[in-house]
């Protein structure tokens, strides 16, 4: 179709709304948001004429793609150091995706605007291709690359990991709660908007530097879909804007929505790109880099402080602050050093560091080395089994965290841990920020404000609790990361392949039993508790434990 | 300097010409060596049971990425609602699949993470029989819409809209431009709306496949439309408001479409729309008088844009509606509760939807040559819907005498 002709079209499908005059649609989406002066802001035209065949275009060119890469031998050339993290990166996505499809109908009876509705429906199945079309790329590398284990056990192995269930608020938040909050604010003016470039742009480029084009190939195509969300998002918000009374909600959310992606997000999308390369090129970005460029530059000088005019209020110091956990406090390394310390608890290898990427990280971090080699070079000592435990029960000089309550990745740069005693439970936070979402944000009264629809953190939010005082080789086999032969593990920390330098739940069975740092945290006398915080936060970097006091 | 201009001058530096990684061989393919689940049995999605003997690649890309509390979600769900619940509550629906009973495992310091057996719900057994993922429901809409551009373009390069009779144009801008608007509103407000409902991803993306269905019907129309208003001297584009609004015919229809929107329950809403209403009402309309009434008038263009929605309905939507209820119907521990309420649901919607074809009567005599007799056409759909309640495994109301 001719512009022109999608500017007609897109006038006359705009006939097909109309106003109910005898049943109101069903109300099932509470907000406290109000759209009263709202002004109809339209998003961007897609007419489903058109939609259609571009889509199956699109297709053409993944499915296209995906048969050559078969062809070509794609498998030879590609890092199973990078793959490896695929296993946990395509368990978590689509799920977020599908639930970014769910979320829609949240929108409907809340922002009163037809035309935006047709934009959301139009995102709905944009969703459902993402999801189902990122579940079939996993499934082209279970059976294609040479190690499936992992991606074979991927959606269970994903809803009950170490690490994997962090990235589920990544999906649940765009469902549940205040459906404004939800499905606008942290779906779509943050997650989508800031998010997805490094999610859906940064990384894939980063497969390629490892010889895997596909996953750039199906991404991109992803990314394609994005402007529509992204103008769907800006509407909706540029309506809420016009009511005064939304503006404490869209500040309170947008705190929350950003804090919170920046937790997620960047914790898992820092760690694939920084520590599941092999390209150690001095010349290509790291993620901080990219970071700065996608989303400080792009997203908040471009998009969000052009915005303040309208009344918005811009949370400069959150992103101040994420740049300097990025930037200052080592946030990635502090949470690739995590994911690595628990890696029998994942289902993907987790390939030791080498003198290469120690010269890499110390170009692009300085005092990188200094922080964090000393452990990486204990990692790789450790790799094999040779009589001694895996690494998180070796005196290594690292003290295992405490979860964030709220974003459930560990307080690990130690000096930010904040502890409160919320809903009866003394809960630790990774940083202020997380403790306000949990103590403050999400509750039924917002400074003093009455917020009946807003949602609540729910879930047994501490991994460890379900294991605690469980022997290892029991919880591994509980979450049933097992290969076939009964006894040797999905997860490695380490590539090689050979049976013989594989550990087996065996190798487990002789460690100490895990324990949860909450239910301990929860049964220590008040003292006791000073005690362990003012010590928790004289730790790290790195996870070092506190000095001994002068 | 300070850390953000470090980044900067990094930045300025990245972006400079940026070399090339180099390919290098490292025998990542599948089989180049042999270790626990190198075996090609091991290349499956193992976490869950497939319908069939065979898992099919429709499973593979839908199956529990849904999650559900009793399978793996052993934190269970980490955002909830101002009342707490979180994911896809059960009783969002009255109807109950086998298992719904057993409460969800319950969760402590120490109690592990397994959950129930695979399937653990009856609800997990539902499967797609159209199979729609993304690559099946962009090749066939995109096929659909392809298509109806040839046949208008056809019309229009050989002047066919030029045979038509007044009162056939009167007929179409009026009766089926008012029919986008029912496409439209259920579109949106019933299928889009209940597939943030159900409790497994095999329903919701099926449901969303049948919203998209519908909301392209009501722009396939919308844009025929807008064709005949370009093509047809006198052709009315917005003559559809006028008898959307105001037309007595066209009431009942709308007052029943705007009650389909109003229900809360997402079963009753798919079973009152695809069960009752689709072959009551959309059928009567669209196959008993559109499509027997335009050839008559000189139309042969209208019966293909018709006949997509006919072919969505009856061929997709309908087809995926059967199993999904029958299931229930057939439920090793619900299914009798379970038929009553969808008698309950019978007994709701099918006067309702007779009461809206019948309000529809007098468009059977506005085309100059006059398609088969309302009761006739009223008598087929009603066989239709009882063939459908039967296959189903309910009793044919006593309501459809009305
Ligand atoms: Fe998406
Ligand atoms: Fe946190």
């Amino acid at each position: 179709m001719s512009r022109q002709s999608v500017a007609r079209a897109h006038q006359k499908i705009q006939e097909l709304a109309w106003e109910p005059a005898y049943h109101q649609p069903v109300s099932q989406y509470g907000t406290d948001y109000t759209f009263r002066r709202a002004q109809k802001k339209d998003p961007l035209k897609q007419v489903l004429r058109s939609y259609f065949p571009m889509q199956e275009e699109k297709d053409h060119r993944v499915y296209g793609a995906e048969d050559g890469a078969i062809r070509g031998n794609m498998f030879r050339q590609v890092q199973e150091r990078w793959l490896e993290w695929q296993k946990l990166f395509l368990s978590i996505i689509p799920l977020p995706e599908i639930s970014a499809a769910r979320a829609m109908p949240l929108l409907f009876r809340n922002v009163p605007n037809p035309e935006l509705h047709n934009g959301q429906a139009i995102q709905m199945i944009d969703e459902v291709r993402h999801s189902t079309i990122q579940q079939n790329l996993k499934r082209l590398y279970m059976n294609n690359y040479i190690d499936p284990a992992g991606f074979n056990t991927s959606l269970r192995g994903f809803h009950n990991d170490y690490c994997g269930t962090i990235g589920r608020q990544f999906a649940e938040g765009f469902i549940t709660g205040d459906a404004i909050t939800a499905a606008s604010i942290y779906l779509t003016i943050v997650a989508e908007t800031a998010f997805t470039n490094t999610l859906f742009v940064a990384m894939p480029a980063e497969a390629a530097a490892n010889g895997d084009y596909l996953l750039p190939t199906v991404f991109h195509s992803v990314q394609s879909d994005e402007s529509r969300h992204i103008s769907n998002g800006y509407a909706t918000l540029l309506m809420a804007l016009a009511d005064e009374e939304n503006q404490q909600l869209l500040e309170r959310d947008l705190r929350y929505a950003w804090w919170n992606n920046h937790r997620v997000v960047d914790a898992a999308i820092g760690t694939f790109i920084e520590y599941g390369t092999k390209d150690r090129r001095k010349d290509r970005e790291s993620y901080a880099e990219m970071w700065r460029r996608w989303i400080y530059d792009d997203y908040y000088r471009s998009y969000l402080v052009p915005l303040e005019k309208y009344g918005l209020k811009v949370p400069h110091d959150l992103i101040e602050e994420a740049w300097n956990q990025i930037w200052n406090k080592g946030y990635v390394h502090e949470v690739a050093q995590f994911f690595a310390t628990g890696w029998l608890a994942n289902y993907w290898r987790i390939d030791p560091m080498t003198e290469r990427d120690f010269e890499w990280f110390e170009y692009k971090y300085p005092g990188w080395y200094d922080r964090y080699g000393k452990w990486w070079e204990n990692y790789a000592r450790l790799s094999e089994p040779n009589g001694h435990h895996p690494i998180v029960a070796e005196d290594v000089d690292y003290q295992y965290p405490h979860r964030c309550w709220t974003c459930m990745v560990p307080c690990l740069v130690r000096e930010d841990m904040v502890m409160d005693e919320v809903d009866g439970q003394w809960r630790t936070y990774c940083h202020e920020a997380c403790r306000w979402t949990d103590a403050v944000a999400f509750r039924p009264v917002f400074e003093g404000r009455q917020t009946p629809n807003m949602g609540q953190l729910i879930g047994y939010r501490e991994w460890e609790t379900l294991y605690h005082g469980w022997n290892w080789a029991d919880v591994v086999s509980d979450m049933g990361f097992v290969r076939d032969d009964g006894k040797t593990m999905t997860a490695q920390p380490h590539l090689n392949l050979d049976p013989k330098k594989m550990w087996t739940l065996d190798h487990l069975r002789r460690m100490p039993p895990l324990q949860s740092p909450n239910v301990l945290l929860n049964e220590m006398t008040p003292e006791e508790r000073e005690t362990f915080r003012a010590n928790y936060v004289r730790g790290g970097p790195a996870g070092r434990p506190a000095p001994a006091e002068a | 300097m300070t850390t953000s201009q470090q980044a900067a001058s990094q930045q300025a530096a990245s972006q400079q010409q940026r070399s090339v990684p180099k390919p290098v061989f490292t025998d990542a393919e599948a089989g180049a060596k042999v270790f626990p689940d190198s075996d090609s049995s091991a290349r499956r999605f193992n976490y869950f049971v497939p319908a069939r003997r065979k898992q099919t690649h429709y499973e593979d890309v839908t199956v529990e990425v849904q999650p559900d509390p009793r399978h793996y979600l052993s934190q269970n769900w980490l955002y909830g609602f101002a009342d707490g619940r979180g994911g896809y509550p059960l009783d969002w629906t009255v109807l109950r699949a086998w298992g719904t009973d057993q409460p969800e495992p319950k969760r402590f310091p120490g109690s592990g993470g397994k959950g129930y057996e695979w399937p653990a719900l009856g609800w997990h057994e539902f499967r797609d029989p159209n199979e729609e993922w993304e690559l099946t429901l962009y090749r066939y809409n995109a096929n659909v819409v392809r298509q109806l551009n040839q046949n208008v373009e056809n019309a229009r390069q050989t002047k066919a809209f030029g045979q038509w009779n007044r009162n056939w144009v009167r007929f179409v801008e009026r009766n089926l431009g008012a029919w986008m608007h029912v496409d439209h509103g259920l579109g949106l407000y019933l299928y889009a709306n209940a597939q943030r409902r159900a409790p497994t991803n095999m329903h919701n993306n099926a449901i969303s496949v049948n919203s998209m269905h519908r909301i392209r019907s009501a722009q396939d129309l919308a844009l025929y439309n807008l064709t005949l208003t370009e093509e047809i001297a006198g052709f009315d584009g917005t003559a559809h408001i006028e008898a959307w609004n105001s037309d007595p015919a066209w009431q009942g229809v709308r007052e029943t479409a705007e009650q389909l929107t109003a229900i809360d329950d997402w079963c009753e809403a798919i079973f009152a729309g695809n069960v009752v209403f689709e072959p009551l009402v959309g059928e009567l309309f669209r196959s008993h008088l559109v499509q027997h009434a335009a050839p008559r008038n000189g139309d042969f263009v209208t019966p293909t844009i018709v006949g997509a929605e006919e072919y969505d309905y009856a061929e997709r939507d309908l087809r995926y509606t059967i199993p999904m209820f029958g299931l229930l119907t057939n439920d090793r521990e619900f299914a009798g509760p379970n038929k009553s309420v969808m008698d309950g649901w019978l007994a709701a919607w099918v006067p309702r939807a007779l009461a809206a074809a019948r309000a529809l009567q007098p468009l059977w005599s506005q085309p100059d040559a006059k398609p088969p007799r309302f009761e006739d056409g009223l008598d087929a759909a009603k066989s239709r819907f009882s063939g459908i309640v039967t296959d189903l495994g309910l009793a044919v109301p006593k309501e459809l005498a009305q």
